[in-house]
């Protein structure tokens, strides 16, 4: 008797939450939610998100749609399978429209996988290995849905890197007269960095620099005394670093403690953060890293952007922020498809040339962001006096000086 | 490089050594492996850094607040969590799990996971056989070294130690003596905490404090033990600066392979195992006892 009743109650609420979900657009956004990367990458698709809410949504086919964000612990620091299942779950259980975020290269990397079984648009805003691109290259139609909106890929940070470096070396060779500074590369020992490894000791000599040698910690080591005390007795002008772990601090601190001559230059990417300075108790003082936002002109929309992001969160936003540049750039492509659907978004995304608030994207055939001056190279910045001061591109409206030993 | 080796084995061996001796003594007197341990040297690090960075409370204040603080709450954990299961070996090394996962995972709700950092108590470098150590890390050493000849005062010098040797000699004729071998077990576990407070305490300025920092310390104190001989104090402290020197060679002569020295640490637990299980001083152990 009361079987029809059921069927057609059933039947309703499966009409109803149709036709609710289309008044949304659920962005899961997908990173370690305990630490600052996740944080960050929350602040920034928070911000996109009530800006986008508030001039009425994304326009579909003539209905102004909401964006809905699912905050998806990913824990990805200490678990690539945690990683992966939280992936499952946004997709899956939250039924996400789009994924972004993302941060551990390695745990990305699993990530991709899932998101395009799905074949869920995900655009990464934390993970700098070439391989996640190599990927779309390699087999298009699997891992098309797959766009990196930062970090530049490692190559890309390597011509970054190499074009501080060149400029460092300029200063070295100016203010301390030596015409080949002496170069120890310090390099956690994890998959983002071998690219860039590599790069340097090929690339150093030709720069008329010379390696006196490589040291690789682990990405989580407490201590690099030894590291640092071979360094020393290797002359080394320059630390050049490639460290995302909390090994970032110990190296700076430790650095700081033993008062190195070296000036330190590379990408520490604890060194982008707030925290650096208290967290080295004041000892990296001259820890220079590559990074992305900054007070400084690099787009129309950084100054603004930065000014919102420190005005609501009482901190600087780091590269993981670039949530707010993916989900601005979706509400572009969605309203130039005037579909979520996500096979017809590719090619739109594909050709779009978006002025972000780090940089201006455009994708090449690996869904890697575009090198170039003017376009994305990221900015350089270094810890002066408990400050993060930017001094890279030098041609960019507020860049300052960088600071040698002695100097800063 | 030599005078490198001798001096950074020197002092990152005193480190492990702190651990290592509170995790020898707790097995060789009640039989409890504690893999806790480590978690409680995290616990006190975190407790200094709120007391003296966001409290704003003196070095010497915060040290002493965490630490009794930290051997009060393991007192608290071994009445309610060990000691129900402690005649069960299994039972005590998963209850010792799961405090440290708790532990770890309550740190991370109050603290958040980014790495913070303690100011030096000492500030300064002095130049040993022409290296530059910080003071701070001399301190450790010093430290450890006091501690040490504590422990040695303690166990060889006093009623409780006395106790605490005989119920590590044999737990049932200590008990048949009369002798509250609880009692015992419960003051060795505090003695035993308090080793590793002072560790977290002391390292905490010169390493990054954070929710994970018990987990690369304990597969070196699980080495150092089975290297030295599970429960020997003697071997422990050996066993801890063979391990701190061992690494210190590893950075030194194979730069590109720095990130192998715990690899290295663990190979040696391995190969330990495999030829004398009993560790370097498994015999000496015994007579020790």
């Amino acid at each position: 008797m009361l079987r029809p009743f059921i069927v057609a109650a059933a039947g309703l609420f499966a009409i109803a939450s149709a036709a609710l979900a289309q008044d949304n657009i659920k962005i899961a956004v997908v990173g370690p939610m305990a630490f600052t990367q996740g944080e960050n990458a929350w602040a920034g698709a928070e911000m996109a998100r009530d800006e986008i809410n508030k001039q009425g949504g994304i326009a579909v086919g003539g209905k102004k749609l909401k964006i809905e964000l699912v905050r998806v612990d990913s824990n990805e620091i200490q678990s690539v399978s945690d990683a992966t299942n939280a992936m499952e779950r946004a997709i899956t259980r939250e039924k996400a429209d789009f994924v972004i975020g993302g941060f551990r290269s390695e745990a990305v990397l699993a990530m991709q996988e899932v998101a395009m079984d799905y074949k869920k648009i995900f655009l990464g805003c934390g993970a700098a290995d070439a391989k996640l691109g190599a990927n779309v290259e390699k087999s298009y139609d699997r891992y098309k849905y797959w766009f990196r909106v930062s970090p530049l890929n490692s190559p890309g940070l390597g011509k970054t890197l190499f074009a501080v470096l060149g400029s460092i070396a300029g200063q070295i060779r100016a203010d301390l007269k030596k015409e080949t500074p002496k170069v120890a590369i310090l390099a956690e020992k994890v998959i983002w960095t071998e690219a860039i490894v590599k790069a340097a000791q090929a690339n150093l000599p030709q720069m008329k620099m010379e390696v006196v040698g490589l040291w690789q910690p682990s990405p989580v080591a407490t201590d690099v005394t030894a590291e640092l005390a071979a360094i020393d007795r290797a002359g080394a002008d320059l630390v050049f670093t490639a460290l995302s772990g909390p090994v970032g601090i110990v190296v700076a601190r430790q650095m700081g403690e033993r008062k190195m001559r070296a000036v330190t230059f590379g990408i520490n990417v604890e060194a982008q953060k707030d925290g650096f300075w208290e967290a080295t108790a004041g000892k990296g003082n001259g820890v220079a890293t590559l990074d992305t936002y900054a007070e400084v002109e690099m787009t129309p929309k950084m100054i603004p952007f930065f000014k919102a992001f420190k005005e609501r969160f009482h901190k600087s936003p780091t590269y993981n922020a670039g949530t707010y540049d993916a989900i601005d750039l979706l509400k572009i492509a969605i309203e130039k498809a005037g579909t979520t659907q996500a096979d017809k978004l590719v090619p739109v995304i594909e050709k779009e040339t978006y002025v972000g608030t780090g940089a201006i994207l455009e994708f090449d055939k690996a869904h890697d962001p575009v090198w170039g001056i003017g376009k994305y190279t990221g900015i350089a910045v270094q810890w002066q006096n408990g400050k993060k001061v930017p001094f890279w591109p030098q041609q960019v409206k507020g860049m300052q000086k960088f600071g040698l030993p002695g100097e800063s | 490089m030599f005078q490198d080796i001798l001096v950074t084995g020197l002092v990152n061996g005193s480190a492990y050594a702190l651990l290592a001796i509170g995790f020898s003594l707790i097995f060789g007197v009640a039989r409890i492996v504690n893999i806790a341990h480590t978690a409680f040297y995290m616990l006190a690090a975190y407790c200094f850094y709120a007391l003296l960075v966001r409290g704003g409370l003196g070095v010497l204040l915060s040290g002493l607040v965490a630490v009794s603080s930290v051997t009060l709450l393991s007192l608290v954990c071994y009445r309610l969590v060990i000691e129900p299961v402690r005649q069960h070996e299994a039972a005590v090394l998963i209850s010792t799990i799961a405090l440290a996962l708790i532990f770890q995972e309550t740190v991370l709700r109050l603290f958040g996971g980014n790495y913070l950092g303690i100011p030096s108590a000492i500030e300064g470098v002095a130049h040993v056989f022409g290296i530059a150590i910080p003071w701070q890390r001399l301190l450790i050493l010093i430290i450890a070294l006091a501690m040490l000849v504590s422990i040695w005062f303690l166990l060889h010098r006093t009623r409780l130690g006395l106790a605490i040797r005989a119920t590590a000699n044999d737990l049932e004729v200590a008990s048949l003596m009369g002798m509250d071998v609880n009692r015992v077990a419960m003051a060795t576990v505090a003695i035993s905490v308090a080793l590793a407070a002072v560790a977290g305490v002391s390292v905490a300025p010169v390493f990054v404090v954070d929710p994970f920092m018990w987990l690369s310390p304990l597969v070196t104190v699980l080495s150092v033990v089975v290297l030295g001989g599970l429960g020997s104090i003697q071997g422990s402290v050996i066993g801890a600066l063979v391990i701190g020197y061992v690494e210190a060679i590893t950075v030194f002569v194979l730069p590109q392979g720095a990130f192998l020295k715990g690899a290295v640490a663990l190979s040696i637990m391995v190969v330990v195992l495999l030829v004398r299980p009993e560790g370097l001083f498994g015999v000496a152990f015994e007579e020790e006892r």
